[in-house]
Protein backbone atom coordinates (compact mmCIF):
# COMPACT_ATOMS: atom_id res chain seq x y z
CA UNK A 1 0.00 0.00 0.00
CA UNK A 2 1.35 3.98 -0.59
CA UNK A 3 1.21 6.04 2.13
CA UNK A 4 0.01 9.42 1.71
CA UNK A 5 2.57 12.04 0.96
CA UNK A 6 2.63 15.48 1.56
CA UNK A 7 3.30 16.05 -2.60
CA UNK A 8 -0.15 14.17 -3.47
CA UNK A 9 -2.26 17.71 -3.57
CA UNK A 10 0.14 19.04 -6.35
CA UNK A 11 -1.86 18.77 -9.47
CA UNK A 12 -0.65 17.66 -12.67
CA UNK A 13 2.31 15.89 -11.14
CA UNK A 14 3.66 12.77 -10.26
CA UNK A 15 6.58 12.80 -7.55
CA UNK A 16 8.91 9.90 -8.73
CA UNK A 17 9.81 8.37 -5.49
CA UNK A 18 11.09 5.34 -3.95
CA UNK A 19 7.35 3.37 -4.46
CA UNK A 20 6.68 4.79 -8.07
CA UNK A 21 10.96 3.88 -8.69
CA UNK A 22 10.06 0.22 -7.62
CA UNK A 23 6.70 0.20 -9.36
CA UNK A 24 8.47 1.39 -12.99
CA UNK A 25 11.82 -0.05 -12.52
CA UNK A 26 11.55 -2.93 -15.63
CA UNK A 27 10.06 0.31 -17.58
CA UNK A 28 13.03 2.79 -16.82
CA UNK A 29 15.29 0.09 -17.11
CA UNK A 30 14.17 -0.73 -20.96
CA UNK A 31 14.33 3.04 -21.33
CA UNK A 32 18.42 2.84 -20.42
CA UNK A 33 18.81 0.05 -23.15
CA UNK A 34 17.71 3.06 -25.55
CA UNK A 35 21.29 4.44 -24.97
CA UNK A 36 23.36 2.11 -27.04
CA UNK A 37 22.74 2.09 -30.92
CA UNK A 38 22.17 -1.47 -31.50
CA UNK A 39 19.51 -1.53 -28.95
CA UNK A 40 17.77 1.09 -30.25
CA UNK A 41 17.58 -0.23 -34.05
CA UNK A 42 16.54 -3.30 -32.65
CA UNK A 43 13.84 -1.70 -30.90
CA UNK A 44 12.89 0.49 -33.70
CA UNK A 45 12.50 -2.92 -36.04
CA UNK A 46 9.93 -4.96 -33.82
CA UNK A 47 8.59 -2.92 -30.50
CA UNK A 48 6.66 -5.10 -29.34
CA UNK A 49 9.27 -8.01 -29.24
CA UNK A 50 11.48 -6.11 -27.82
CA UNK A 51 9.17 -5.02 -24.72
CA UNK A 52 8.39 -8.85 -24.46
CA UNK A 53 11.92 -9.56 -23.20
CA UNK A 54 11.53 -6.93 -20.22
CA UNK A 55 9.63 -7.54 -16.93
CA UNK A 56 7.19 -5.24 -18.15
CA UNK A 57 3.76 -5.21 -17.15
CA UNK A 58 1.39 -5.55 -20.44
CA UNK A 59 -0.10 -1.89 -18.92
CA UNK A 60 3.72 -0.48 -19.39
CA UNK A 61 4.18 -2.64 -23.00
CA UNK A 62 1.03 -0.72 -24.01
CA UNK A 63 1.42 2.58 -22.82
CA UNK A 64 5.39 2.50 -24.57
CA UNK A 65 3.90 1.18 -27.62
CA UNK A 66 1.29 4.38 -27.69
CA UNK A 67 3.63 6.56 -26.44
CA UNK A 68 0.93 7.86 -24.04
CA UNK A 69 3.76 9.70 -22.11
CA UNK A 70 1.10 10.33 -18.97
CA UNK A 71 0.16 6.64 -18.44
CA UNK A 72 4.11 5.78 -18.64
CA UNK A 73 4.36 8.42 -15.84
CA UNK A 74 1.36 7.46 -14.05
CA UNK A 75 2.86 3.64 -14.38
CA UNK A 76 6.61 4.66 -13.05
CA UNK A 77 8.13 5.72 -15.82
CA UNK A 78 10.58 8.83 -14.99
CA UNK A 79 10.83 11.45 -17.36
CA UNK A 80 15.18 11.75 -18.12
CA UNK A 81 14.34 7.84 -18.50
CA UNK A 82 11.22 8.03 -20.71
CA UNK A 83 13.67 10.98 -22.85
CA UNK A 84 15.51 7.74 -23.99
CA UNK A 85 12.86 6.69 -25.92
CA UNK A 86 11.42 10.02 -27.14
CA UNK A 87 15.17 10.57 -28.58
CA UNK A 88 15.57 7.73 -30.50
CA UNK A 89 12.01 9.09 -31.97
CA UNK A 90 13.84 12.12 -32.80
CA UNK A 91 11.48 14.31 -30.15
CA UNK A 92 12.28 16.68 -28.20
CA UNK A 93 11.23 17.60 -23.86
CA UNK A 94 9.47 20.74 -25.46
CA UNK A 95 7.61 18.86 -27.86
CA UNK A 96 6.74 15.93 -25.18
CA UNK A 97 5.94 18.51 -22.88
CA UNK A 98 3.50 20.19 -25.21
CA UNK A 99 1.96 16.23 -25.86
CA UNK A 100 1.66 15.92 -21.75
CA UNK A 101 -0.16 19.05 -21.31
CA UNK A 102 -2.48 18.37 -24.13
CA UNK A 103 -1.49 21.35 -26.26
CA UNK A 104 0.59 21.93 -29.64
CA UNK A 105 3.87 22.72 -29.65
CA UNK A 106 3.52 26.05 -31.12
CA UNK A 107 1.17 27.12 -28.07
CA UNK A 108 3.28 25.08 -25.88
CA UNK A 109 6.17 27.26 -26.90
CA UNK A 110 4.58 30.33 -26.91
CA UNK A 111 3.60 29.51 -23.15
CA UNK A 112 7.06 29.64 -22.44
CA UNK A 113 8.20 32.57 -24.02
CA UNK A 114 5.51 34.51 -22.68
CA UNK A 115 6.60 33.54 -18.94
CA UNK A 116 5.72 29.85 -18.35
CA UNK A 117 2.76 28.66 -16.11
CA UNK A 118 2.25 30.57 -13.46
CA UNK A 119 1.90 28.74 -10.51
CA UNK A 120 -0.97 30.86 -9.14
CA UNK A 121 -4.12 28.60 -9.36
CA UNK A 122 -1.48 25.64 -9.59
CA UNK A 123 -0.40 24.66 -6.45
CA UNK A 124 -2.99 22.76 -5.08
CA UNK A 125 -5.57 19.95 -6.63
CA UNK A 126 -8.67 21.74 -5.23
CA UNK A 127 -7.91 24.54 -7.30
CA UNK A 128 -8.02 22.40 -10.06
CA UNK A 129 -11.13 20.95 -8.90
CA UNK A 130 -12.87 24.19 -8.51
CA UNK A 131 -11.52 25.71 -11.86
CA UNK A 132 -13.21 22.67 -13.28
CA UNK A 133 -16.45 22.87 -11.48
CA UNK A 134 -17.07 26.79 -12.22
CA UNK A 135 -16.01 25.68 -15.76
CA UNK A 136 -17.08 22.32 -17.26
CA UNK A 137 -14.73 22.95 -20.76
CA UNK A 138 -11.59 23.23 -18.27
CA UNK A 139 -9.27 20.50 -18.17
CA UNK A 140 -10.92 19.07 -20.74
CA UNK B 1 47.54 25.56 0.57
CA UNK B 2 44.56 24.97 -1.30
CA UNK B 3 41.57 27.54 -1.40
CA UNK B 4 38.21 28.27 -2.58
CA UNK B 5 37.54 31.47 -4.01
CA UNK B 6 34.58 31.94 -5.33
CA UNK B 7 31.07 30.20 -6.68
CA UNK B 8 29.59 30.04 -9.86
CA UNK B 9 25.41 28.14 -9.85
CA UNK B 10 24.17 28.16 -13.37
CA UNK B 11 21.53 25.88 -15.55
CA UNK B 12 22.22 23.03 -17.18
CA UNK B 13 19.67 22.43 -19.70
CA UNK B 14 20.37 20.13 -22.26
CA UNK B 15 18.76 22.56 -25.44
CA UNK B 16 21.77 24.93 -24.42
CA UNK B 17 24.35 22.51 -25.01
CA UNK B 18 22.21 21.88 -27.97
CA UNK B 19 22.36 25.10 -29.00
CA UNK B 20 26.40 26.05 -28.89
CA UNK B 21 27.12 22.46 -30.22
CA UNK B 22 24.64 23.25 -33.25
CA UNK B 23 25.82 26.84 -33.90
CA UNK B 24 22.44 28.58 -32.96
CA UNK B 25 23.60 30.64 -30.62
CA UNK B 26 22.89 34.09 -31.98
CA UNK B 27 19.58 32.94 -33.04
CA UNK B 28 16.89 35.68 -31.40
CA UNK B 29 15.59 32.98 -29.03
CA UNK B 30 18.71 31.89 -27.70
CA UNK B 31 20.86 35.75 -27.97
CA UNK B 32 19.60 37.19 -24.77
CA UNK B 33 20.56 33.89 -22.63
CA UNK B 34 24.09 33.78 -23.97
CA UNK B 35 24.62 37.65 -23.45
CA UNK B 36 23.90 36.54 -19.61
CA UNK B 37 27.51 34.98 -20.08
CA UNK B 38 29.53 37.39 -21.74
CA UNK B 39 30.78 38.77 -18.55
CA UNK B 40 31.19 35.31 -17.28
CA UNK B 41 33.56 34.00 -19.84
CA UNK B 42 35.86 37.24 -19.53
CA UNK B 43 36.07 36.84 -15.96
CA UNK B 44 36.64 33.26 -15.67
CA UNK B 45 39.88 34.42 -17.75
CA UNK B 46 41.30 36.68 -15.22
CA UNK B 47 39.85 34.08 -12.28
CA UNK B 48 41.86 31.11 -13.30
CA UNK B 49 40.51 28.27 -11.45
CA UNK B 50 43.01 25.52 -11.10
CA UNK B 51 40.33 23.05 -10.31
CA UNK B 52 36.26 23.32 -10.45
CA UNK B 53 34.33 21.19 -8.16
CA UNK B 54 31.32 20.81 -10.43
CA UNK B 55 27.91 19.82 -8.37
CA UNK B 56 25.46 18.48 -10.93
CA UNK B 57 23.39 16.19 -11.63
CA UNK B 58 23.14 12.83 -13.64
CA UNK B 59 19.94 12.61 -15.92
CA UNK B 60 19.87 8.23 -16.35
CA UNK B 61 23.43 8.54 -18.01
CA UNK B 62 25.80 6.96 -15.67
CA UNK B 63 23.33 5.43 -12.71
CA UNK B 64 20.21 3.79 -13.74
CA UNK B 65 18.07 2.88 -11.54
CA UNK B 66 20.61 0.07 -10.53
CA UNK B 67 22.57 2.82 -8.24
CA UNK B 68 20.76 5.65 -6.91
CA UNK B 69 23.97 7.11 -4.91
CA UNK B 70 22.99 10.68 -3.41
CA UNK B 71 26.48 12.24 -3.67
CA UNK B 72 28.78 10.68 -5.76
CA UNK B 73 32.79 12.08 -5.90
CA UNK B 74 34.45 11.69 -9.02
CA UNK B 75 37.96 10.37 -8.17
CA UNK B 76 38.94 9.23 -12.20
CA UNK B 77 41.73 10.77 -14.47
CA UNK B 78 39.31 11.46 -15.82
CA UNK B 79 35.35 11.91 -17.48
CA UNK B 80 34.05 10.91 -20.90
CA UNK B 81 30.74 13.01 -22.35
CA UNK B 82 28.09 10.51 -22.45
CA UNK B 83 25.97 9.48 -24.83
CA UNK B 84 22.54 10.27 -23.86
CA UNK B 85 20.60 8.70 -26.37
CA UNK B 86 21.42 10.82 -29.51
CA UNK B 87 25.05 10.54 -29.13
CA UNK B 88 27.88 12.62 -27.06
CA UNK B 89 28.33 15.85 -27.01
CA UNK B 90 31.24 17.31 -29.31
CA UNK B 91 33.50 18.81 -26.37
CA UNK B 92 36.57 17.56 -24.74
CA UNK B 93 37.48 14.96 -22.36
CA UNK B 94 36.87 15.93 -18.67
CA UNK B 95 40.08 15.98 -16.71
CA UNK B 96 39.86 15.10 -13.25
CA UNK B 97 41.70 16.12 -10.11
CA UNK B 98 42.52 12.60 -8.66
CA UNK B 99 44.55 13.88 -5.73
CA UNK B 100 42.42 16.31 -4.34
CA UNK B 101 39.25 14.44 -5.21
CA UNK B 102 40.96 11.58 -2.91
CA UNK B 103 42.00 14.50 -0.28
CA UNK B 104 38.13 15.60 -0.49
CA UNK B 105 36.59 11.81 -0.19
CA UNK B 106 38.83 10.68 2.81
CA UNK B 107 38.05 14.20 4.55
CA UNK B 108 34.27 14.19 3.98
CA UNK B 109 34.00 10.85 4.57
CA UNK B 110 35.35 11.68 7.85
CA UNK B 111 34.01 14.28 8.83
CA UNK B 112 30.56 12.16 8.61
CA UNK B 113 29.75 12.73 4.96
CA UNK B 114 29.48 9.61 3.85
CA UNK B 115 30.30 9.80 0.05
CA UNK B 116 29.89 7.07 -3.05
CA UNK B 117 33.33 7.32 -5.01
CA UNK B 118 32.95 6.88 -8.52
CA UNK B 119 36.27 5.37 -10.04
CA UNK B 120 34.52 4.98 -13.17
CA UNK B 121 31.71 8.01 -14.70
CA UNK B 122 30.55 9.50 -17.59
CA UNK B 123 29.97 12.58 -17.01
CA UNK B 124 26.46 14.31 -19.36
CA UNK B 125 24.84 17.25 -20.25
CA UNK B 126 24.59 18.35 -16.24
CA UNK B 127 27.88 18.95 -16.18
CA UNK B 128 29.02 19.84 -19.50
CA UNK B 129 26.73 22.54 -20.35
CA UNK B 130 27.95 24.57 -17.61
CA UNK B 131 31.32 24.57 -18.82
CA UNK B 132 30.71 25.34 -21.79
CA UNK B 133 28.45 28.12 -20.93
CA UNK B 134 31.38 29.63 -18.47
CA UNK B 135 34.61 28.05 -20.93
CA UNK B 136 32.96 28.55 -24.59
CA UNK B 137 34.21 25.83 -27.16
CA UNK B 138 38.01 25.15 -26.56
CA UNK B 139 39.62 22.14 -27.60
CA UNK B 140 40.71 21.66 -23.93
CA UNK B 141 38.83 22.50 -20.87
CA UNK B 142 41.40 24.75 -19.41
CA UNK B 143 40.90 23.39 -16.00
CA UNK B 144 40.56 20.12 -13.66
CA UNK B 145 36.98 19.44 -12.63
CA UNK B 146 36.01 17.29 -9.72
CA UNK B 147 32.23 15.99 -10.57
CA UNK B 148 29.81 16.00 -7.71
CA UNK B 149 27.04 14.18 -8.82
CA UNK B 150 23.81 14.71 -6.71
CA UNK B 151 20.69 12.29 -7.22
CA UNK B 152 17.82 14.68 -7.56
CA UNK B 153 16.40 12.56 -10.18
CA UNK B 154 14.69 9.98 -7.85
CA UNK B 155 12.77 11.82 -4.72
CA UNK B 156 13.67 12.54 -2.03
CA UNK B 157 17.03 14.29 -2.90
CA UNK B 158 19.36 15.13 0.40
CA UNK B 159 17.62 18.38 1.89
CA UNK B 160 18.85 21.70 1.02
CA UNK B 161 20.15 21.82 4.41
CA UNK B 162 22.23 18.61 4.05
CA UNK B 163 23.97 20.25 0.76
CA UNK B 164 24.77 23.67 2.51
CA UNK B 165 26.53 21.52 5.07
CA UNK B 166 28.11 19.57 2.55
CA UNK B 167 29.18 22.54 0.89
CA UNK B 168 31.18 24.02 4.37
CA UNK B 169 32.75 20.56 4.88
CA UNK B 170 33.88 20.92 1.28
CA UNK B 171 35.50 23.86 2.05
CA UNK B 172 37.08 22.80 5.44
CA UNK B 173 38.46 19.50 3.11
CA UNK B 174 39.85 21.74 0.61
CA UNK B 175 41.73 23.88 3.35
CA UNK B 176 43.54 21.01 4.32
CA UNK B 177 44.96 20.22 1.01
CA UNK B 178 48.83 21.37 1.43
CA UNK B 179 49.18 21.81 -2.30
CA UNK B 180 48.49 25.87 -3.29
CA UNK B 181 45.36 25.78 -5.92
CA UNK B 182 42.72 28.15 -6.90
CA UNK B 183 39.72 26.20 -6.60
CA UNK B 184 35.88 26.78 -7.89
CA UNK B 185 33.11 25.03 -7.04
CA UNK B 186 29.89 25.33 -9.11
CA UNK B 187 26.26 24.67 -8.00
CA UNK B 188 24.15 23.74 -11.20
CA UNK B 189 20.69 23.07 -12.16
CA UNK B 190 17.48 24.71 -11.77
CA UNK B 191 15.77 26.66 -11.73
CA UNK B 192 12.20 26.42 -11.42
CA UNK B 193 10.71 23.76 -14.34
CA UNK B 194 8.55 20.62 -14.54
CA UNK B 195 9.50 18.71 -17.46
CA UNK B 196 6.03 16.41 -17.19
CA UNK B 197 2.29 15.97 -16.67
CA UNK B 198 -0.29 18.35 -17.04
CA UNK B 199 1.62 21.06 -15.21
CA UNK B 200 4.78 20.95 -17.04
CA UNK B 201 6.29 24.38 -18.15
CA UNK B 202 5.41 25.42 -14.56
CA UNK B 203 7.54 28.82 -14.29
CA UNK B 204 7.58 30.63 -10.81
CA UNK B 205 10.15 34.01 -11.08
CA UNK B 206 8.88 35.04 -7.65
CA UNK B 207 10.50 31.70 -6.08
CA UNK B 208 13.42 31.78 -8.24
CA UNK B 209 14.69 35.43 -7.42
CA UNK B 210 13.68 35.32 -3.80
CA UNK B 211 15.80 31.82 -4.11
CA UNK B 212 18.89 34.02 -5.89
CA UNK B 213 18.25 36.52 -2.62
CA UNK B 214 18.61 33.93 -0.05
CA UNK B 215 21.67 32.09 -1.42
CA UNK B 216 23.82 35.46 -1.69
CA UNK B 217 22.46 37.21 2.09
CA UNK B 218 20.97 34.75 4.15
CA UNK B 219 21.44 30.78 2.67
CA UNK B 220 20.84 29.52 5.95
CA UNK B 221 17.03 30.38 5.05
CA UNK B 222 17.36 28.67 1.20
CA UNK B 223 18.18 25.64 3.21
CA UNK B 224 15.53 25.29 5.75
CA UNK B 225 12.95 25.59 1.81
CA UNK B 226 11.04 22.03 2.72
CA UNK B 227 11.33 19.15 -0.26
CA UNK B 228 7.49 19.87 -0.80
CA UNK B 229 7.98 23.22 -1.40
CA UNK B 230 10.58 23.07 -4.16
CA UNK B 231 7.79 20.51 -5.36
CA UNK B 232 4.98 22.94 -5.40
CA UNK B 233 6.63 25.98 -6.00
CA UNK B 234 9.50 25.76 -8.38
CA UNK B 235 7.71 22.71 -10.16
CA UNK B 236 9.16 19.06 -10.07
CA UNK B 237 12.37 19.27 -11.46
CA UNK B 238 13.35 22.88 -9.37
CA UNK B 239 14.55 20.63 -6.74
CA UNK B 240 17.74 20.84 -8.48
CA UNK B 241 18.06 24.21 -7.33
CA UNK B 242 19.49 22.20 -3.50
CA UNK B 243 22.91 21.58 -5.63
CA UNK B 244 23.30 25.44 -5.75
CA UNK B 245 23.96 24.99 -1.58
CA UNK B 246 26.53 22.86 -1.90
CA UNK B 247 28.39 25.61 -3.85
CA UNK B 248 26.99 28.61 -1.49
CA UNK B 249 28.07 26.15 1.53
CA UNK B 250 31.84 26.44 0.69
CA UNK B 251 32.37 30.00 0.39
CA UNK B 252 32.62 32.18 3.40
CA UNK B 253 29.84 33.77 5.58
CA UNK B 254 30.01 37.05 3.58
CA UNK B 255 30.05 37.05 -0.20
CA UNK B 256 29.88 39.50 -2.78
CA UNK B 257 27.71 39.14 -5.87
CA UNK B 258 29.15 40.34 -8.96
CA UNK B 259 27.31 38.56 -11.35
CA UNK B 260 23.54 37.61 -11.73
CA UNK B 261 21.08 36.74 -14.45
CA UNK B 262 18.03 35.34 -14.99
CA UNK B 263 16.21 34.24 -18.42
CA UNK B 264 12.63 32.58 -19.04
CA UNK B 265 12.98 30.67 -21.12
CA UNK B 266 15.59 27.90 -22.11
CA UNK B 267 13.40 25.70 -23.42
CA UNK B 268 10.90 24.66 -20.87
CA UNK B 269 13.25 26.32 -17.97
CA UNK B 270 13.94 29.23 -15.81
CA UNK B 271 17.89 30.01 -16.33
CA UNK B 272 19.30 31.25 -13.65
CA UNK B 273 23.33 32.49 -13.26
CA UNK B 274 25.35 33.93 -10.38
CA UNK B 275 28.76 34.24 -9.44
CA UNK B 276 29.68 34.93 -5.91
CA UNK B 277 33.12 35.57 -4.83
CA UNK B 278 34.51 35.60 -0.79
CA UNK B 279 34.49 38.90 0.89
CA UNK B 280 38.39 39.82 1.80
CA UNK B 281 37.62 41.57 5.24
CA UNK B 282 40.71 44.24 5.97
CA UNK B 283 42.83 42.69 8.21
CA UNK B 284 42.84 39.23 6.46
Amino acid sequence: MREPQDYDDIPGTIVFDADRSRQGYWLNQFCMSLMNAANRAAFKGDEAGYLNDWAMTPEQRQAVLDRDWNRMIALGGNIYFLAKIFSSDGKSFQQVAAIMTVSTQEAYAQMMIAGGRHPDGNRYQSEWDAKRTNDPEAGK
Amino acid sequence: MARIFAGLSTSHVPAIGAAIDLGKTTQPYWKPLFAGYEFTKEWIKDAKPDVVILVYNDHASAFSLELIPTFALGCAPEFAPADEGWGARPVPVVKGHPELAAHLAQSLILDEFDLTIANKMDVDHGLTVPLSLVYGQPQEWPCRVIPLAVNVVQYPPPTGNRCLNLGKAIRRAVESYPEDLRVMVFGTGGMSHQLHGLRAGLINKEFDNRFMDFVIDAPEKAAAIRPVEYLREAGSEGIELVMWLIMRGALHERVRCIKRFYHVPASNTALGHMILENEVMHGQ
